[in-house]
């Protein structure tokens, strides 16, 4: 066995691992971080593949970003095992139902009829100079032009109608302007009285 | 026996692993050592600016002070609080610190002294200094405990909203240099003007962007509310005792150096000599070499301390607004300014 086939070996038995501990632990604060190591493991194994800068962008958003603020709303729900647990019995059949069809699916897409190295030819290995991130680049911004930007816009459309939804008047917060604040002069807030002394 | 011989050829085979073994003893020894006396840095200087003396009895002048905190804290006891989550509990400083040493793998200490010369080094360093914040979240929820809690809540929401900053400023060094290896970067801010080359001068809103959310990202003070010791008494590490705080405490100062030494290669240069080359080239000391890395690093690192002395904490919704509302549209205009000085090919650029 060579050391590329261990490392691959023991990546994926750790991605195994965690994504089965990701939707069997009890504390959704324990599966969440069970989802980080997943991702920390498939990293690894896109490295092995060559794809270096996809295997550190997932790190760097999943696990940087999408996993800290997932970790931020689990760690403050206050959830309740008993009701969720209450109908498990009642939904198992339509759930093992779906989860059938899935799999199907995914053999049918990923199966051995269409992969494999028969089918697909192993890629070559590129030198060291091979810069994984230019050529993504350069055929992002070519090739890919419209259905890149296309992404962009969806995504600028998510951001402001997220933010669209938050948006509401709250006369009661305390909001103050530090610009305002900061150009405070001492003739706006403080006069000086002169008063008679008294006898 | 046969398994010893087997190893000790496997070994002779695979010299690689070793000598990147030594390699990593060599960078993370030092840096330790730097860790250490950073922290007397910090009390000696702060004292100073405080008008008193600092540590001074153990040692001559104090010096060996660093030393007597490392042995009274590997010799306390350790603590865990109870219905704490004890493994997430002993992991929390692990990953604080881990990242913050990882980071030193793809750093160029002069012109091909780096242990890998990686070509998405800065996605490497974005995406390590980015998981440093889980030491933080775990252990302010696995403690148990409100005040923990608070501190890592302040600190998710401030390190989240810092790394966006964070992160254009590293896209703006990008644009300059063209390339995302460390090496690269520092060899592209070579040229004839020695320090007014470098890239803090045409980049110079993100040169600051960049530090300052270096220190919100490293919760230093006056970003320190993840600790905020006079509402939250210490915040995520207000459980810990003993050697886990002081591997809290070591992943803290380590960051520190890791983004002042960032600082150094990225917007100053790095390993360059601030006099131009034409002038200096092979003088001893004044030429090129590692020496000036370390003098910037250290110049940068002592801005940490000094806004620790000098400046009071920020209000937590200041730090907010400072981070999306200021520095964000900072970073993204000055990228398209940097975007068109590059493609233009305006002055540092030609």
């Amino acid at each position: 066995m060579t050391f590329e086939k261990f490392v691959f070996y023991l990546f994926a038995a750790i991605l195994v691992f965690a994504a089965t501990m990701v939707i069997t632990r009890r504390n959704p604060v324990h599966s969440a971080l069970f989802l980080v190591l997943a991702f920390f493991s498939s990293a690894g194994i896109w490295l092995l593949a060559e794809a270096e800068f996809l295997a550190i962008v997932l790190i760097l958003v999943y696990v940087g970003a999408v996993m800290v603020l997932f970790l931020f709303v689990v760690m403050m729900l206050d959830i309740d095992l008993a009701t969720l647990r209450a109908g498990f019995i009642k939904y198992m059949p339509v759930g093992l139902l779906v989860a059938l069809v899935m799999a199907i699916e995914m053999f049918m897409v990923v199966g051995p009829s269409n992969f494999g190295l028969d089918k697909v030819p192993a890629p070559a290995a590129q030198g060291p100079s091979y810069n994984n991130t230019e050529e993504l680049g350069n055929v992002l911004y070519t090739v890919y032009m419209y259905p890149f930007e296309i992404a962009a816009v969806i995504l600028l459309v998510g951001i402001i109608a997220a933010i669209g939804l938050t948006m509401r008047k709250r006369p009661e917060t305390k909001f103050q302007d530090p610009s305002v604040q900061v150009k405070v002069k001492k003739a706006d807030r403080l006069r000086v009285v002169k008063m008679d002394a008294e006898d | 026996m046969d398994s010893l011989i087997a190893l000790w050829e496997w070994l002779g085979t695979n010299l690689i692993v070793l000598q990147i073994l030594i390699k990593i003893v060599v960078i993370v020894a030092p840096l330790m050592l730097c860790v250490a006396y950073f922290t007397y840095a910090e009390r000696k200087l702060i004292g100073y600016m405080q008008v008193r003396i600092g540590p001074n009895r153990v040692g001559p002048k104090g010096w060996l002070q660093p030393i007597a905190d490392a042995v009274k804290l590997m010799f306390k006891e350790i603590v865990i609080p109870t219905k704490a989550n004890k493994t997430l509990f002993l992991i929390a400083p692990l990953l604080t610190l881990g990242p913050a040493l990882a980071a030193w793998a793809v750093f160029p200490f002069s012109d091909g002294l780096v242990l890998a010369d990686l070509n998405a080094g800065l996605l490497y360093i974005l995406a390590l200094t980015s998981v440093g914040v889980y030491g933080v979240i775990i252990a302010g929820w696995a403690s148990n405990s409100k005040y923990a809690f608070l501190g890592a809540m302040r600190s998710a929401a401030q390190i989240v909203a810092y790394e966006i900053a964070m992160g254009f400023a590293l896209v703006g060094v990008l644009v300059a240099a063209g390339s995302l290896n460390l090496g690269e970067i520092v060899r592209a801010q070579q040229s004839d003007a020695g320090i007014f080359g470098w890239f803090w001068l045409p980049l110079f809103p993100l040169f600051l962007i960049y530090f300052i959310s270096g220190v919100a990202e490293t919760n230093r003070a006056p970003f320190d509310v993840a600790e905020g010791e006079s509402e939250i008494v210490a915040g995520f590490h207000v459980e810990y005792s003993g050697m886990p705080f002081a591997v809290f405490f070591l992943g803290e100062y380590a960051n520190m150096i890791l983004i002042s030494a960032l600082t150094a290669l990225l917007f100053m240069g790095g390993w360059l000599s601030p006099l131009p080359a034409s002038w200096v080239d092979g003088v001893f000391l004044l030429g090129d070499g590692i020496h000036w890395l370390f003098l910037k690093t250290a110049f940068a690192g002592f801005f940490f301390l000094w806004f620790r002395a000098t400046f009071p904490r920020y209000r937590y919704d200041q730090i907010m607004r400072l981070g999306w509302k200021v520095f964000i549209p900072i970073t993204i205009v000055w990228i398209l300014v940097v975007g068109l000085m590059v493609v233009y090919k305006f002055a540092w650029f030609s």
